[in-house]
């Protein structure tokens, strides 16, 4: 069966909210995310990110709208569908006197799950947190608290995970280790949402992204279809000879001047039939316009996000 | 997953009571202490010098009151502390995203809370017995007041735990309302000691209500009739538990 062909795993629909001092967090949202994908919800602070995730995952009421997780509504089948769910907050919060063994065994058993050791040692191994399992919380490093939230939100085998910042104040290795774990687990079919403020990140790990800003979704779009949709590409050439004006006859290209003249940069579509880059090579030769070295670049994620919210704003 | 979440329910329950045994020597020494304090001050110095109330020793006659004061604020500190420093250090988050029933959570919090409070009354009907003679004239009554008097104040003590937005709120209701209406609640004499209009005014304390109860399982005799007793525990707990069905239906200060 293909992916796109099963139900959503979530499905949120017409969702907002309003709080009582006026503000509206969420302004009608409808999203899908598919089963087994990793989705990025990217968005500048207070677009309403956490506040969507939070009532996702029961943490906040909503004002209005309807959301399902594998098909059961939130709110009239919460057990069904939060049982699904694996949070993890931006915020560490940890009963601290508790010890990293007896805190993953509760979250477990919070979540009605019979208890399975054997399973819990594989997370607590698969997150390095094993041989810190009878230290109390307290005794951690933000970075092995850290791995204790995500530890605790995959105590109850959740379908469906949500990373709230994850990577936020952490460490390089952590990092990294972090999105080898989140690899693993889309392999084993768990569907990943994720926020995060360093859009490279959510280029190289979301199959896709929705943007959303002023609580509503700007677009939704996969990461390929968006790069070449939105993206440009960039041929820089360093001139031999600096210029002081583009010559007219270069028109016909998009050209612009740089480091005082002495780098000419040519923009263009990164999907479009004919880059024109031949020919504006072969035309330059004419002209006698020698350069002594080029590069090219694509756009990054980050620089369609910015462009993105431009209008927005 | 349908019907009722156990395992969710003991998670907490069991966790709750980890935390009271990490600390158990604390738990027990505290009340058997202060135990022995009121026996010497109250039982002896002061006792020996009253008349028997009631056909009952002074020594013998206090202690029913004396478990009491101490399980209204076991039951209150125990089940407020319970919620609300989830609430501080930010966990609560896990317990409200949990395929778990407010109805759950409540059973799981409270139990636990009534649960220590049972046991540390307990423990000071134990010390009680090795300064006066105890005598327990209706044991089932006196455990079903021991009990309902738990669940009930634990209740409110969750009430209280989710009322509050800080440590100085957290403690301002046992210390300025359930300790002095404790006090004056016959705890150390009978009401009918009391001239008027202070008899009159002291029906207007609940806690009158229990202590009655409470001493009449004991030595058989009370200050208001055992109905009145049962119906004031009853509503009290009734109240508790539509404040608290109230408090997780609107998310009050649980939620945004």
């Amino acid at each position: 069966m293909r992916v796109e062909a099963m139900p959503p795993i979530l499905s949120v629909a017409g969702l907002e909210k309003h709080y009582d001092s006026g503000l509206t967090a969420l302004g009608g949202v409808d999203l899908e995310v598919r089963r087994g994908e990793i989705f990025a919800l990217l968005g500048p602070n207070g677009a309403g990110k956490t506040t969507l995730i939070s009532i996702i995952c029961g943490t906040v009421t909503m004002t209005s709208g309807k959301v399902l997780v594998g098909g059961h509504d939130v709110v009239t089948d919460f057990r069904a569908a939060r049982s699904i769910i694996g949070l993890v907050p931006q915020e560490i919060a940890l009963d601290i006197f508790s010890t990293v063994w007896n805190t993953v065994v509760f979250s477990r058993g919070l979540f009605g799950r019979s208890p399975d050791p054997a399973y819990l040692e594989q997370i607590l191994r698969d997150l390095s947190l094993w041989e810190k399992r009878n230290s109390k919380v307290i005794e951690l490093s933000g970075g092995m608290k850290r791995r204790v939230m995500i530890a605790k939100a995959l105590s109850h085998e959740p379908e469906l995970l949500f990373l709230d910042e994850p990577t936020a104040g952490v460490d390089v290795n952590l990092r990294r280790d972090m999105w080898a774990l989140v690899r693993r687990l889309r392999d084993k079919g768990v569907t990943i949402v994720l926020t995060t403020h360093y859009i490279e990140e959510a280029e190289d790990m979301a199959d896709r992204v929705g943007v959303i800003e002023k609580g509503r979704i700007l677009l939704v779009e996969d990461m390929t279809t968006l790069m070449e949709k939105l993206g440009k590409r960039r041929l820089t050439l360093v001139l031999q000879h600096p210029m002081a004006a583009i010559p007219p006859e270069l028109a016909g290209w998009p050209l612009e001047l740089q480091a005082d003249g002495q780098q000419l940069l040519y923009t263009f579509d990164a999907n479009a039939e004919g880059t024109g880059v031949p020919g504006l090579l072969k035309r330059l030769g004419e002209l006698g316009i020698d350069f002594k070295d080029l590069d090219t670049e694509r756009s990054s994620l980050e620089e369609i996000f910015i462009s993105l919210l431009e209008p927005a704003r | 997953m349908t019907g009722i979440n156990y395992h969710g329910i003991w998670a907490i329950y069991r966790t709750e009571m980890q935390r009271a045994f990490r600390t158990i020597w604390q738990s027990i020494i505290t009340p058997v202490i202060t135990t022995a304090l009121y026996f010497i001050v109250f039982g002896a110095a002061i006792g020996s010098h009253m008349q028997q109330l009631g056909g009952v020793d002074y020594g013998a006659f206090i202690v029913p009151g004396l478990m009491m004061l101490t399980i209204l604020t076991q039951s209150i500190s125990n089940a407020s502390i319970a919620i609300y420093f989830p609430k501080f250090t930010g966990t609560l988050f896990e317990l409200l995203s949990a395929p778990l029933s407010a109805f759950e959570a409540v059973l799981a919090y409270v139990g636990a809370a009534a649960t220590k409070s049972i046991g540390i009354g307990l423990i000071i009907l134990l010390t009680a017995t090795f300064f006066v003679r105890v005598e327990i004239l209706h044991p089932v009554w006196m455990v079903a007041f021991l009990v309902i008097t738990s669940v009930a104040f634990s209740l409110f003590g969750f009430i209280i735990g989710i009322w509050a937005r800080s440590f100085e709120q957290l403690a301002i209701v046992p210390s300025l309302v359930v300790t002095p209406l404790t006090f004056l609640g016959g705890a150390f004499y009978s009401i009918d000691m009391l001239s008027e209009p202070w008899r009159t005014i002291s029906l207007f304390n609940p806690v009158v209500y229990l202590v009655s109860g409470f001493r009449w399982s004991f030595h058989g005799v009370g200050d208001v009739s055992l109905v009145a007793s049962l119906a004031f525990m009853t509503g009290f707990m009734a109240l508790c538990l539509g404040v608290l069905w109230w408090m997780f239906r609107t998310g009050y200060r649980l939620k945004p």
